[in-house]
């Protein structure tokens, strides 16, 4: 019996460090434009990240079934809508003009294709102001081209 | 090709664009540690809650034994009828 759920653990563990790194890269992308740190310097991100990832992992045999990825995303778009104000200020990254609400709709919507309904839902907002959100994160984006984080380019 | 599907073509490519991010070699571990402390923090705290209501059942079946409040006859409530 011990030994059986030490094999269980044994097996789900590695099940974990494959998901890590297949899902790593794509996840800690999605957290360094949430954060809006430039790329290969995003210790908030990779915080950020960590957190969600330790909670998938805790409730990894729980989960039956439930995309691992999708979990982590949810996660991560939970936890940066209730801390996202310590990150209002531009780090240099990509989505440093827009505030922290507008980039996690612009994150979730574009770049994990996330249906406007479903983000709604998940944030908890009516689907009108995911909608607003939307459109001036857009706005702002397009235009300002993305030169403002030129001076911080990683090395 | 609608005006805002473009635009929203355009800012996706912008997201998609991924310079050399290196993903940190110990996230897998870290996340794994992390993930510990926190199914050994929701243990600590089941054990807490059983133990509290355990305590408590425990208390109150001492109390009852002890005093056996079913045992006690009702006190009379009302005064005797008198001078009608």
């Amino acid at each position: 019996m011990r030994e059986r759920q030490a094999q269980t653990e044994r097996l789900s563990a590695r099940e974990f460090e494959a998901f890590v790194a297949g899902a790593g890269g794509r996840l800690l992308h999605a957290a360094t434009l949430l954060t809006a740190e430039p790329p290969g310097s995003a210790p908030a991100a990779e915080r950020l990240l960590v957190r969600a990832l330790a909670r998938t992992r805790a409730d990894w045999y729980r989960m039956r079934g439930e995309d691992p990825y999708e979990r982590t995303r949810q996660e991560l778009a939970a936890h940066f809508a209730r801390t996202g104000l310590r990150h209002r200020r531009s780090r240099g990254g990509l989505l440093g003009a827009l505030t922290p609400a507008e980039r996690l709709v612009l994150v979730l919507r574009l770049y994990e294709g996330v249906a406007e309904e479903q983000v709604a839902a998940g944030l908890g907002l009516p689907v009108e102001r995911i909608r607003t959100l939307h459109t001036r994160a857009l706005a702002t984006v397009l235009s300002r081209p993305p030169d403002q984080g030129a001076a911080h380019e990683p090395a | 090709m609608s005006l805002p599907d473009r635009k929203e073509a355009e800012v996706r490519r912008l997201l998609e664009q991924r310079t050399a991010e290196s993903v940190p070699p110990d996230l897998a571990e870290r996340a794994r540690t992390e993930g510990e402390r926190l199914l050994g923090r929701r243990r600590a705290l089941r054990t807490a809650l059983w133990a509290g209501a355990l305590v408590g059942l425990a208390a109150l079946l001492v109390w009852a034994l002890a005093l056996g409040p079913w045992t006690a006859t009702p006190p009379t409530t009302t005064s005797p009828t008198a001078g009608w």
